[in-house]
């Protein structure tokens, strides 16, 4: 007992090294999520991490996975800097379906596929001015001042559709597909803007004093006001770029699929995109931001969905089975949990 | 006449802290007792010891004589107890019917009825002259209404003894006046009162009698003549007349400096009357005044962080137009808050993010500091303050309390102010820190900063200060200068005798 308590005495003053300092890193659990599943995936499907070079690109599960993450990873990425100011985005999917429709409608009408490429993120940008005004200045609960959009936004998507008589018509452009579908050299093109959109975001949260800003705004925002911090700026421009993020996925997902159906398009992406924040470690109570995290929250996302789909389980047990995992993911995030786990082995050891 | 409610020795503890020691209190019938005391007096654990809501640790509780326990919030209402708390516990979006009969609703066949319950809640509000639409939402009313209400609610047909925590608190004079004439109604058909008031001239409007409370204590008791003002203010901030004055050592001070910081007239309705405060550099004002009377509402309306709806502010000679902190902090004022917890700091954030965030917002966001320099910011300043912790990159919420107050401390001084305001900078620290926190107030004084320190501790505001203004029941009333400051003059002066 004497024993027990000595060691876990110098433990807890032994310089945090190796290991030990490793566990406690707040990336170790959605590292070792996302490890684990494409351990379990190479074991099953030999020949799951073998990436070869078909028709001139990287083809292979593991760029598959990425591939298909990246919608999910982008609005993620948005959704990790409105989390982080203790707000929530529940209006991206319908950002979405609004994008798509209006991509679709301006085909027809024959505008430059540049100018919609533009049209496109300024609707996502006037979405996100729509949310930041009600949640920055009028003070709405974030999240019932995003569910208006995310209510009526699908609505909005098909109302554009009647604007010119279209029933989803398929389209075919070769910027708005250069790059969802395309690739430069070898690498998907949507992976490369996916990165960029990281990028930015990164350098804009950690390379200015922005990040700052939001995180002390999520944290405190009585004490970040009276640090002169411009408390409903940072707020709004949190929906802004919720708003912009959410349109580059829409970009990428109504080229994808060549067309648009406002009803569908996007469906339960704010969900997944929630998820991804947390298990890379963002708190729905503000505070901090992780884009590597959230980066990483949605490949394990996309992974398990993945390997579900190739391991030859039946596809319907697919939500239930990445619940579970989540889950598991998320009580090894929460310090509670971690600490009842922690006792009940010292216990059994006991 | 028999008291009504007599506690004679009740002692409660809590972890560290005795908040009652041994102390007595009566009040009788057709009387209002007045119950005074600062922060952490013990003021708000004796009612709740006198409704229920807390058990003492040892003690007696009488009711006309005979000895009653009261261990349950139900226990003191059927002895005929009623509560009236600070924080109303209404709801503003229920109907005036709904939040006055609630959990009290007459039934008929075991379904509510209705219109008995309007009859009765009608009756209730008719009892203290109030004659309201009682169908429409609580909300709907002033404060004033909502306040009654609230008493309305608390006095139950068999209420003989009621308690009033902080009644007037968001009334204006002509309401309070309101509120006293139904509290004389109702102390001459019998009512035992008990008053909680920060506001020493409403006490001696309405009190018959005033107890004063201190560190858990009774340190005195009395009728209203018994007990004049200056003696009343003495008992709670616990002075002794007696003790020989620390003469507050002298400054340099160029009498013919201009201000840096000049406010006319600056208030707002409801939270401070208008105040005319200079600041010139090199000058520390002491800005001094009982709990309530308007002391951090005056720092945060100099800093903008309330907004004024009267007066103006200049700083440096130009006016400030609508402030704001963000603009105070631009035009180089920097505050720290009183309440570091819900407004200093940010517990998850590193104490290097803490210490620059003042700074960083006052340069934008698109002029970061370097890491570097955050570093040495950081570094310097855990120095320079003394501030326990192995690194800067620890998260601000596994500090003590007096070193979270440093940090706050520290990002006013990062930000390279002219004019830096405290509210109370030295409160809930260790005796140590207190004395490094005043010798650093010396110190910045003498660097040719403009300081205004709000505090509640007089020989802090006695030791710092080259002026004092001291706030009363909302107002200033007036300026101390140098020469004149001692803790009996600055009594004298909260006193208003």
């Amino acid at each position: 007992m004497t024993k027990e308590t000595l060691s876990a005495g110098l433990a807890e003053r032994a310089p945090l090294v190796g290991v030990k300092a490793l566990l406690r890193h707040r990336m170790i659990w959605p590292v070792l999520a996302l490890a684990l599943i494409l351990i379990v995936d190479g074991v099953i499907s030999p020949g799951f991490f073998r990436i070869r070079i078909v028709e001139g690109r990287l083809f292979g599960s593991l760029i598959d996975i990425l591939y298909r993450a990246m919608p999910t990873a982008t609005v993620a990425l948005g959704m990790a800097v409105v989390i982080s100011t203790k707000g929530i985005d529940l209006s991206v999917g319908s950002i979405i379906a609004i994008c798509g429709a209006v991509i679709v409608w301006r085909i027809h009408a024959g505008d430059p596929h540049f100018v919609i490429l533009l049209l496109a993120l300024g609707t996502g940008l006037l979405c996100g001015l729509w949310n930041g005004m009600l949640v920055a200045l009028l003070d709405i609960q974030p999240i019932i001042a995003t569910l208006i959009l995310m209510v009526s936004g699908r609505g909005i998507g098909l109302m554009i559709n009647l604007i010119y008589g279209g029933t989803n018509p398929s389209f075919n452009s070769a910027l708005l597909q250069g790059l969802s579908v395309g690739h430069i050299s070898l690498i998907p093109t949507r992976l490369v803007v996916g990165a960029g959109i990281f990028l930015l975001l990164w350098l804009l949260t950690r390379r200015t004093a922005f990040g700052l800003f939001l995180e002390s705004v999520g944290g405190n925002p009585a004490a970040a006001r009276l640090a002169g911090v411009n408390t409903r700026l940072i707020i709004y421009s949190a929906y802004l770029i919720s708003g912009i993020c959410a349109a580059a996925a829409g970009v990428i997902l109504t080229a994808d699929t060549h067309t648009s159906d406002p009803v569908s398009e996007g469906l339960y992406i704010e969900l997944d995109a929630i998820l991804a924040v947390v298990i890379g470690g963002g708190s729905l109570s503000g505070g901090r931001v992780y884009l590597g995290g959230t980066l990483l929250g949605a490949l394990v996302i996309q992974a398990l969905t993945t390997s579900i789909l190739s391991s030859g389980l039946p596809p319907e047990y697919n939500l239930v089975v990445k619940a579970v995992v989540v889950l598991i993911v998320l009580l090894l995030q929460s310090s509670n949990a971690r600490t009842a786990l922690v006792s009940a082995i010292a216990r059994r050891k006991r | 006449m028999t008291a009504k409610v007599e506690i004679v020795g009740v002692s409660k503890a809590y972890p560290g802290v005795r908040a009652l020691d041994a102390v007595d209190f009566s009040v009788e019938a057709g009387e209002v007792h007045a119950l005074m005391g600062e922060n952490g007096a013990g003021k708000s654990t004796l009612i709740k010891v006198m409704t229920g809501a807390l058990r003492a640790d040892s003690g007696v509780i009488r009711l006309d004589g005979d000895e009653i326990k009261l261990d349950s919030p139900g226990a003191a209402r059927a002895a005929g107890i009623g509560a009236v708390y600070q924080e109303v516990n209404l709801v503003p979006s229920m109907s005036v019917t709904k939040n006055l009969m609630l959990g009290r609703l007459p039934r008929r066949l075991g379904l509510v009825s209705w219109s008995r319950a309007r009859d009765l809640a009608r009756e209730r509000l008719k009892r203290l002259g109030v004659d309201i639409d009682i169908e429409r939402p609580l909300g709907s009313y002033s404060v004033a209404i909502q306040q009654l209400v609230a008493i309305a609610r608390a006095l139950d047909d068999d209420v003989r003894v009621l308690v009033l925590d902080e009644p007037t608190a968001s009334l204006d004079a002509q309401e309070v006046q309101g509120l006293f004439d139904i509290l004389r109604d109702l102390k001459q058909r019998g009512m035992a009162i008990v008053f909680i008031s920060h506001f020493i001239d409403q006490v001696y409007q309405i009190a018959d009698r005033i107890t004063v409370l201190r560190n858990g204590r009774r340190v005195g008791v009395g009728t209203t003549m018994e007990m004049p003002s200056f003696k009343l203010v003495s008992l709670m901030i616990g002075h002794d007349l007696l003790v020989a004055e620390q003469k507050p050592p002298t400054f340099h001070l160029d009498p013919n400096a201009a201000p840096i910081l000049i406010a006319k007239g600056v208030g707002r309705r409801r939270v401070m009357e208008p105040v005319d405060i200079n600041l010139r550099a090199g000058e520390v004002v002491g800005l001094a005044g009982l709990l309530g009377s308007g002391r951090s509402e005056t720092a945060k309306l100099l800093f903008g962080a309330i907004r004024a709806d009267r007066g103006e502010i200049f700083v440096a000679g130009d006016s400030v137009g609508a402030a704001s902190p963000a603009k105070s902090l631009r035009l180089g004022m920097t505050f720290c808050p009183e309440d570091r917890k819900s407004e200093g700091i940010l517990s998850e954030l590193t104490i290097r993010e803490n210490i620059v965030l003042a700074l960083q917002s006052r340069r934008g966001w698109l002029r970061p500091l370097s890491r570097r320099e955050q570093d040495r910011l950081a570094d310097e300043m855990i120095e320079a303050l003394a501030i326990a912790t192995s690194d800067a990159e620890k998260p601000v919420g596994q500090l003590s309390g007096g070193n979270q107050q440093k940090v706050i401390l520290a990002r006013s001084l990062v930000a390279g102010p002219r004019v830096l305001i405290l509210d109370e900078p030295t409160r809930g620290i260790d005796v140590g820190a207190h004395a490094e926190i005043v010798n650093l107030i010396r110190k910045l004084c003498e660097q040719g900063l403009a300081l205004l320190v709000v505090s509640s501790e007089l020989d802090e505001l006695v030791a710092v200060s080259h002026r004092i203004v001291v706030l009363r029941d909302r107002k200033q009333v007036a300026e101390i200068p140098g020469s004149d400051i001692t803790r009996a003059k600055i009594i004298e002066t909260i006193a208003g005798s």
